[in-house]
């Protein structure tokens, strides 16, 4: 971790550290005749929590794929760390669900310990690496679920494993994919205060791709609208005010209860 | 070096099965596969593959056919490349339809079938090839064992190294691609293991039974099993038993032996589900 400094963790909300980025520039995606997205940029500060927010189809997850290296695209992607320009970001990835049926008898301890080792967990767990899986997953207050198995989390459980197992990887960018997707309203304020913490501690740069506003904007630096290309991007509350969210999302927007600077917005309209 | 292995069994079996050689030959064979079958088989549960390896065990028949359209003797190389190429089809096949899976396998299935039947009856000689659909352990040669043998360290060692990638990939593919694991290396590596290991094992336990091998010893060991050690452990223990006491028994009642093993593995599966029934609810009061 070249750049991991925890005296200058008071930094303002989102202002840079000026040491590493993730750049992304003229980002396209096609898909056979059709354009799935168009001439993205994107700058996400290290440091930053970017929301990328959208209605169904405005090509969200194709954007992380992209990102990822899953699909081809054209455009430039670049992290600059410390000035210094490199090809791909190192990634952390936490997906939106696991594909595998929920008997399956894998613990989490097999989880963590599959990723952050080469010896083969089906030959059996060292005491040593059972400690040190428990330490990574206790930053995320996870440790009391490493002798279940992974079937048996809810869903804001599983997201504190898998995100406490893409931070072992010491990733530049960090991936959240529909975060709030089958956790209820507490498990998701805990995952995105972790994630708050982690971005003061570690300097890393979040992106985070929902079409669930509700409750995100206090740990949100930027909210980018995504419509197959950029719509609108800014804080919190200037995307949030503009109109064209209300065109995106729907009436539907409207009913969302917990959004704290609704009332204001209503009366207005 | 099987020599040894005849004198160790003279010494260690004081029954009768234990003095012909045809039973030595296929004890050695079954210790040396079951593990295998196991570990293989842990995978293609996990990876919701069974229908797959059926397909799989199934296109040995049109393997064999064009083998013998092809003028060669011995089935077991074509009988591999026709399982790896459908491998690689089904595959290429799965992007271009909409279909779902089932569906795609259920065409490659009756294809596979009915292209080694056409062929192989041709002026009624099927009834040769009858021996492939059962299989015949007691035939085994010590040059099939030697194979056998070559494939297994293959198997453990590949294992090994891959072992924890195979996991990440069946959890969560982009989650293994983001961790610099080449899923689609994963992914085929062990298709093609699969494939050579069903295919040299295929005359020994026969074409309609031989998924049972691989997917039972999984299923009983996942009804109870709570972490991939377990898992692991479990399926081998059961699919060693149930080889070993499937052979004897078969010797006894004079039955085919790939069929009276899986007896015994269906045995475990029920014993194991009734298992994991009675301790799941002990654990839920």
């Amino acid at each position: 971790m070249p750049f991991r400094n925890n005296e200058d963790s008071k930094l303002d909300v989102g202002e840079s550290c000026r040491h590493c980025c993730i750049k992304i520039e003229g980002l396209t995606v096609r898909m056979g005749k059709n354009i799935i997205l168009e001439g993205l940029d994107l700058h996400v500060h290290c440091g930053d929590v970017l929301a990328i927010i959208g209605p169904n189809g405005a090509g969200k997850t194709t954007l992380l794929r992209a990102i990822l290296g899953e699909v081809p695209y054209q455009g430039r992607m670049v992290s600059l760390i410390g000035g210094v320009e490199r090809r791909r970001p190192r990634i952390g990835y936490v997906p939106q669900k696991l594909q595998f049926d929920e008997d399956s008898p894998i613990s989490v301890l097999d989880l963590v310990v599959a990723a952050i080792s080469h010896r083969p967990v089906w030959m059996g767990i060292s005491r040593k690496l059972c400690l040190k899986a428990e330490e990574v997953l206790r930053v995320f207050s996870a440790d009391h679920l490493i002798h279940r198995r992974v079937g048996e989390l809810s869903g804001g459980e599983i997201q504190r494993v898998l995100l406490a197992i893409a931070m072992t990887d010491h990733p530049e960018l960090l991936l959240l994919d529909e975060p709030s997707a089958g956790v209820d309203v507490k498990g998701l304020a805990l995952f995105y205060q972790l994630v708050r913490d982690l971005k003061k501690q570690h300097d890393i740069s979040v992106i985070l791709v929902t079409h669930d506003l509700s409750g995100i904007s206090p740990y949100v630096d930027r909210l980018v609208l995504l419509n197959r290309s950029i719509v609108v991007t800014g804080t919190p509350d200037e995307v949030l005010s503009d109109e064209k969210l209300l065109h995106a999302f729907g009436p539907s927007l409207w009913n969302v209860t917990s959004m704290p600077f609704l009332p204001s917005k209503k009366e207005g309209a | 070096m099987i020599e040894v292995w005849y004198n160790t069994l003279d010494l260690i079996v004081p029954f009768e099965w234990g003095h012909y050689l045809f039973m030595k030959n296929a004890l050695l064979a079954i210790l040396v596969i079951t593990p295998v079958f196991a570990l293989l088989g842990t995978m293609v549960v996990s990876n919701r593959m069974a229908f797959f390896t059926d397909v799989l065990g199934h296109s040995a028949l049109a393997g064999i056919a064009i083998g013998i359209v092809c003028g060669i003797q011995d089935p077991t190389w074509p009988m591999i490349i026709m399982a790896i190429v459908l491998a690689l089809l089904v595959n290429i096949f799965k992007g271009w339809t909409q279909a779902s899976m089932d569906t795609v396998l259920g065409v490659f299935l009756a294809f596979m079938v009915a292209l080694g039947i056409t062929i192989l009856s041709r002026e009624g000689g099927f009834v040769k090839y009858t021996v492939y659909l059962i299989g015949d352990i007691l035939a085994v040669t010590p040059m099939q064992i030697a194979w056998l043998s070559g494939i297994s360290v293959l198997v453990l060692v590949y294992w090994y190294v891959a072992g924890n990638a195979l996991i990440l990939t069946s959890v969560n593919s982009s989650l293994a691609r983001s961790r610099r694991i080449k899923t689609l290396l994963i992914e085929m590596s062990f298709t093609i293991f699969l494939a050579v290991v069903v295919m040299l094992s295929i005359r020994l336990v026969g074409i309609l039974i031989i998924n049972s091998l691989l997917v039972l010893p999984a299923a009983a060991s996942r009804n109870f099993a709570r972490s991939t050690r377990s898992y692991t452990l479990w399926a081998i223990i059961f699919s060693m038993v149930s080889g070993v006491t499937g052979l004897i028994t078969s010797y006894y009642w004079g039955t085919a032996s790939g069929a009276t093993i899986v007896l015994f593995s269906v045995g475990c599966y029920m014993l194991s589900a009734l298992l994991g029934r009675v301790t799941s609810k002990a654990m839920r009061t």
